[in-house]
């Protein structure tokens, strides 16, 4: 990991009001991305991870509300940024590539047009032809053919689309791309030709990566360090191969057994008993505590703590809470 | 407890055969324009199913795979009838059931049974669930009042939607997605069937509860003595579930066999490319790719010769000629491959 870390977030929670209360979507997050690095997260849906995703960039749709916390960007509060400081940080240095290429963009638009427009909108000085060379040469990068640069979106495969959307994600070089469910309309050798170019293009451009997937295979196979997330709440943060091999919290060691793996000749799956928790409606204790096989009764009554355990691993879960 | 007992299964299987498939096509005519309409004569087509055979042996688990717009759910629609093919047979129990009608059907719709991906989409809203799961012994005249309450109770317990008495009350959208499969599930059990088409029946389904169901289905199979069709595209659930696996690619098998030798030894090059390009939960794993040329060409313009050999990388001058047919390189191996035959 390099020393000065690229994003860094603290604390970070958000909620959304709804009819029936105040849902906390996102509660008390704090991580950190360097240069070049891949961070999965992951979890499974109504865990929070796309409002995670999203309020990084502070899209988080209304009326949805980050309540607290800090982001902070090479040193710099992005939460203390104006709305046009925000339109400039967008796109030019975190972009976001979103889960469904079909419907982000626009039909009536040729695909060179959408490049265009936004390298123009963020360098103004850039001549219109010059965008176009640049959008060429992007196109190339995705490994898409130059001429597809007058072709308008739904002449394009699904795969095809995506690979724009991570053209439109570099075109003006950002420091971190978030990439929300890249590939989960995709089919599985297109899906694996996505992550191995969003992989490659990190590498070349230098650029750090959130990735965010329900699919933990996915993120074991393709990130550095990985979030764990259940019900809002970050249950277990560490680097891939200490999910995989050393799981501390019950719902990452519940996951890791119940994905089926094709390597293996024999496996037996074990599902999670019961199933996640309404936000609204929340169990007193530890979110995870009704579906926890070694769920103690401190577990029912005290919200455990995000706790050290090794280096670089954190877990929330009573279990490694501290003076245990 | 649950669990993969797929091991053991293999031996209670009987050689009987419950379904057999030959040469099923179902080709779907392409709406044309107005101009086109009075300017040409020629009909194009869809080709959703272009010569599909395979058998099915009682109480097995035999799954079609394949990327989407393969024809996977196509053929399973064809299977329960709910398309009708365009040629082909479709022998159910040694009757041929293609050219059955109303009445016949509706009898025959006892014994085989579909479950759809979308547990949201497959219930009526309005319906409790109760009513909904009782609605086929309704339709069919089997039972009513006193006896299709005790019925219903008593599948919706079995699919573990307990306690029974309240999920009848409930509506869809009362439920969560799982419990909902579950329902769907217990709506097909109903009529006691022998046979069922399980279309993606886990795909919106969150991973932490997908075993579950899987292993319900699998439970289910060994009680009431099931067959399923396993339609999905995730091979590595197919994996898990299956007897049996054919791998289809625009709108043909092609490749078929036990899944211990589909998996061990892919012979098919779209096959080998599938398999490797799955994603698996390990970082210490190496990842290996076959890199195939293009995409899938579509249904309507499918290529002369091998269908896969635009994306081939192994692509011979044979295949341009002639579409390789499904032969067997092992016993209860089949591959569709000029190469695969000669090594």
């Amino acid at each position: 990991m390099t020393s000065q870390p690229l994003l860094t977030v603290n604390d970070l929670t958000v909620e959304y009001w709804a009819r029936r209360g105040k849902v906390r979507a996102v509660e008390g997050i704090s991580f950190s991305i360097g240069k070049s690095e891949t961070l999965g997260i992951v979890g499974e849906s109504g865990c929070g991870k796309s409002t995670l995703g999203l309020s990084l960039i502070r899209l988080v749709p209304y009326p949805g509300r980050i309540v607290k916390g800090k982001i902070s960007l090479k040193g710099r509060d992005v939460l203390k940024f104006s709305k046009s400081q925000m339109q400039n940080l967008r796109g030019k240095e975190i972009s976001y590539v979103f889960q469904d290429p079909m419907t982000s963009l626009n039909p009536v638009k040729k695909i060179g047009a959408h490049f265009v427009e936004l390298i123009r909108a963020h360098e103004p000085k850039v001549s219109e032809k010059e965008a176009v060379v640049r959008t060429r040469k992007l196109l190339k990068d995705v490994g898409i053919q130059s001429e597809r640069i007058g072709d308008y979106p739904h002449q394009l495969s699904g795969g095809m689309r995506q690979r724009i959307m991570i053209a439109l994600a570099i075109a003006l070089n950002p420091s971190l791309v978030i990439a929300d469910e890249p590939t989960t309309a995709l089919d599985v050798i297109v899906q694996a030709k996505i992550l191995d170019l969003l992989n490659a293009l990190r590498d070349a451009y230098g650029m750090a990566l959130v990735l965010i997937t329900h699919d933990l295979s996915i993120v074991l196979e393709r990130s550095d360090r990985i979030i764990v997330m259940y019900a809002g709440h970050m249950v277990e943060y560490a680097r891939s191969e200490d999910i995989f091999k050393n799981p501390q919290h019950p719902y990452t060691q519940g996951l890791l057994k119940a994905i089926p793996n094709v390597e293996l000749d024999e496996q037996t799956l074990n599902a999670i008993a019961g199933s996640p928790p309404d936000l609204l409606n929340l169990p007193k204790g530890c979110r995870f505590w009704p579906r926890c096989y070694c769920a103690k009764e401190r577990c029912r009554e005290k919200e455990p703590p995000l706790t050290n355990t090794e280096p670089d691993h954190y877990v929330r879960c009573g279990k490694y809470e501290e003076g245990e | 407890m649950c669990g993969a007992a797929s091991t053991k299964k293999a031996s209670r299987l009987s050689q009987a055969t419950i379904l057999q498939v030959e040469h099923l096509k179902k080709y779907f005519p392409v709406e044309k324009g107005f101009l086109e309409k009075m300017l040409t004569r020629s009909r194009r087509f869809v080709r959703a199913v272009d010569d599909v055979s395979f058998s099915v042996r009682k109480g097995e688990v035999f799954t079609l795979a394949g990327e989407s717009g393969c024809g996977k759910t196509t053929t399973g629609k064809l299977i329960v009838r709910l398309v009708t093919p365009t040629s082909g047979r479709i022998l159910f129990n040694d009757v041929d059931i293609v050219k059955t009608k109303h009445e016949e059907l509706r009898v025959l719709r006892r014994r085989m049974q579909i479950i759809f991906q979308d547990p949201y989409a497959s219930f009526n809203p309005r319906m409790r669930i109760g009513d909904a799961v009782g609605h086929p012994l309704e339709i069919l005249g089997l039972a009513k009042g006193e006896e299709k309450k005790e019925r219903v109770l008593k599948m919706l317990d079995r699919v573990g939607l307990a306690p029974p008495e309240q999920f009848v009350e409930l509506y869809p959208h009362q439920l969560s997605g799982g419990q909902r499969q579950r329902a769907a599930m217990a709506r097909s059990l109903i009529l006691d069937p022998e046979f069922i088409v399980a279309d993606e029946p886990v795909s919106m389904i969150d991973v932490s509860l997908r075993t579950t169901i899987i292993d319900l289905m699998l439970d289910l199979r060994r009680e009431l003595g099931l067959t399923y069709l396993f339609i999905t595209h995730d091979l590595a659930i197919a994996k898990y579930i299956s007897d049996r696996i054919a791998i289809m690619y625009l709108g043909r098998i092609v490749e078929m066999g036990d899944k211990h030798e589909i998996f061990s030894r892919p012979m098919h090059p779209y096959t080998q490319a599938l398999l490797l390009a799955i994603p698996v939960p390990n970082p210490e794993r190496k990842r290996r790719m076959i890199e195939l040329r293009g995409e899938v060409p579509s249904a309507i313009d499918i290529p002369r010769g091998c269908r896969f050999r635009t994306r081939c990388p192994c692509e011979q001058d044979t295949c341009k000629q002639e579409e390789p047919e499904l032969v067997p390189v092992s016993p209860g191996h089949f591959v569709a491959c000029h190469s695969a035959k000669e090594s």
